[in-house]
């Protein structure tokens, strides 16, 4: 029974540091646009398309590949916002949401229309593959990186947030955009970097769901990508360490539901979901948020 | 002013073409059979539709004609999603006024378009929905392949003779219609042969993390697993079940037998066997083997389950319009259930209020490659 609940738990903090690197891209495009970027889920399956052609199709090394996806993926993200968000920035927040899913279902069907949608086997490097077994507890090795990788980067975002100056440019933007720009810093120089942070993010999250769940198809990215919304939600949107709180609570609590109550397995992502409208309705500004229109990040 | 002469002569032209596209198209009409075809070309079952459609349009070419007229065949893409399946079919029926429709290829859809067809009184003949409930008290259903009390039962008597599993888990995927039907109909013939089911747990289509489902059937340690579920979850189930160090045999239905299966699935297949439809070597009928040929001449591959039972109901189709003398959906739709003894690419046809009475094929995967193991009899 503890090594069940024990491997149940492993589980869920693996799904839930998943979760997690997706929802920070949710939440700094929310902390400096105010708006929901809908189409961050579709940008996670671009990170994986792209990784699994440097594989097959470049036959680069798996890291080189990784790499190299996770930086063009960040470069999708700063053309979508340069082409679709930019234009229309100071337009209601709601054309900018329409806008966002508008992109979310283009981006599907490009990827339907060049690639098809037949599931694709992604390739899994050896380092990867491996299983730790002790006693009656098994590990795949991709559920021990998934938690480290995830950490690391969140680290490395509040290093960048807190302690340099294009850190203190985006936090001085999701205060007030309009006097950011009046101190003379360039706001659409750093909103780019936030989108290429964001979108990097969601192209690691989207290479590691690949390497535990090896199948990609071009509407991988929705699932992922609304729960993780639902995470950033749960956490306090805007805020980024509420966003990775948000995501191992969601990962967590999922696993425990099937874990007590076996015959609600099959409702596993409704949760997700029933829980956004709990926090929706009980705590709008999640766990960590702040007055809303305050501070950001 | 010149430009506005030239907008207004290019305007003019175009409206003239299209108009006369538009009545050559349905000028064209009069001398061609429309059939409207429903797969699931993206989606969760996207290989379905992609295999189902490459054998309808190798039926095609063998049989290109009925009553000597063009068939013509529509398709739409239902997404594997049961209201795209329903919009699909409003679609077909209504904007592109088909005789017959073939298609959905999977239970939950069918039984989605059910009531549009049957209200429009089209027949609609699925390849692959194996669901009983598809056909009960209709009139306008007609179906390629056996039903799920059938495979089920055959899946139930595998394990217990040949597996000699004693105990069962069940993996149920509850957004479909075909793995909750035929997860019962094991169940009930399991029971009956003295098996006992230890475990069930539930998935949905779609999702690909099952660690925590994995995780709560282990304790239970059952001798099978059985999955009737499509492939791609059972594929990533048997990696992560086969990662977690379940490793009892997996026994599944016709929703595993596409190759996506064992690319998806990899080593962690290996030795699944499943309940289907077809199988390359059971092919005994010349029309069989002519489509093997046509198959593997066209696509360098053997046909799949629904590759074939795809062609099967196309060729039924065809059959029954030539049948009925007319092209007529009421007429096309009463000599369609009234198959009998046709030889068809799966072997002999025959309907029984529009569900197709015919053996069960054991296939199972072996080093990458699904093997034939046996055909079981009604």
């Amino acid at each position: 029974m503890l090594t069940t609940v024990l491997q149940q738990l492993i589980n869920g903090l693996s799904a839930g540091s998943l979760y997690a690197l997706v929802a920070i891209g949710y939440t700094m495009v929310y902390g400096v646009l105010r708006m929901i970027n809908f189409a961050h889920g579709d940008i996670l399956m671009v990170g994986a398309y792209l990784a699994f052609f440097g594989i097959s199709a470049f036959m680069l090394p798996w890291w080189v590949s990784f790499i190299t996806a996770i930086i063009l993926t960040g470069f999708v993200g700063v053309l979508v916002e340069k082409l679709a968000y930019k234009p229309i920035r100071n337009a209601s927040r709601v054309s900018l949401l329409i806008t966002a899913v508008g992109v979310s279902f283009f981006l599907e069907n490009l990827f339907l229309v060049l690639f098809g949608g037949v599931p694709k086997a992604f390739p899994i490097a050896p380092i990867f593959h491996g299983v730790l077994n002790y006693n009656q507890l098994y590990l795949p090795v991709v559920s021990i990186y998934t938690p480290i990788v995830a950490l690391v980067l969140l680290y490395m975002l509040l290093y960048i947030l807190h302690h340099t100056k294009y850190g203190m440019a985006m936090r001085s933007i999701a205060l007030d955009i309009d006097t950011t720009s009046l101190m003379g810093i360039n706001v659409d120089i750093v909103i780019s970097l936030v989108f290429f942070l964001g979108s990097s993010l969601a192209a690691v999250g989207g290479i590691l769901w690949s390497t535990q769940y090896p199948s990609i198809n071009p509407l991988m990215g929705i699932m992922p990508g609304l729960k993780a919304f639902a995470a950033a939600v749960l956490g306090g949107i805007g805020d980024v360490a509420g966003a990775a709180i948000g995501g191992l609570i969601l990962g967590i609590s999922e696993v425990l539901i099937v874990a007590f109550f076996p015959s609600l397995a099959g409702y596993k992502d409704a949760f997700a979901f029933l829980l956004l409208i709990l926090v929706l309705l009980f705590k709008p500004t999640g766990i960590m948020g702040k007055e809303l229109e305050r501070k950001r990040f | 002013m010149k430009r506005l002469l030239f907008k207004t002569v290019l305007f003019a032209l175009v409206t003239i073409f299209a108009i006369g596209y538009g009545v050559s198209k349905t000028y064209a009409a009069s001398n061609t059979i429309k059939v409207g075809v429903v797969y699931s070309m993206t989606g969760p079952v996207a290989s379905f539709g992609q295999s189902a459609w490459q054998g309808l349009q190798v039926a095609k070419e063998i049989m290109p004609t009925a009553l000597g007229k063009k068939i013509d065949l529509i398709l739409v893409d239902d997404q594997g999603d049961k209201v795209q399946a329903a919009n699909a079919v409003n679609k077909l029926i209504y904007d592109n006024k088909v005789d017959a429709i073939i298609g959905p290829l999977i239970s939950g859809n069918v039984m989605s378009a059910t009531p549009i067809v049957e209200k429009a009184k089209i027949p609609l003949i699925t390849p692959t929905g194996t669901n009983p409930l598809l056909t009960e008290g209709k009139n306008f259903i007609s179906r390629a392949c056996f039903i799920d009390p059938f495979q089920g039962k055959v899946a139930a008597i595998y394990a217990v003779k040949d597996l000699h599993a004693k105990t069962a888990a069940l993996v149920i995927d509850s957004a479909q219609d075909y793995s909750v039907g035929l997860a019962k109909f094991f169940e009930e013939n399991f029971k009956k042969l003295g098996g006992r089911i230890v475990a069930k747990t539930f998935i949905q289509t779609g999702e690909s993390n099952f660690s925590a489902q994995i995780a709560s059937l282990k304790p239970a340690n059952p001798q099978i697993i059985y999955m009737p579920c499509y492939y791609q979850e059972i594929a990533l189930f048997a990696r992560q079940a086969r990662e977690f160090g379940l490793k009892q045999p997996i026994l599944a239905g016709d929703g595993a037998a596409e190759a996506a299966l064992i690319k998806v699935g990899g080593a962690a297949v290996n030795g699944l066997t499943f309940t289907t439809g077809f199988a390359p070597e059971a092919i005994k009928t010349p029309l069989g083997k002519k489509f093997e040929q046509a198959y593997q001449a066209k696509y360098h591959k053997l046909p799949d389950n629904f590759a074939a039972l795809s062609a099967d109901a196309y060729f039924m189709l065809v059959n029954a319009i030539d049948r009925a003398k007319s092209d007529n959906p009421i007429k096309i739709n009463t000599a369609l259930r009234a198959t009998k003894n046709f030889q068809g690419v799966t072997g002999n046809i025959t309907l029984v209020k529009g569900d197709a009475i015919k053996p069960a094929v054991i296939e199972k995967v072996e080093n990458g490659k699904f093997v034939y193991v046996t055909t079981i009899n009604p």
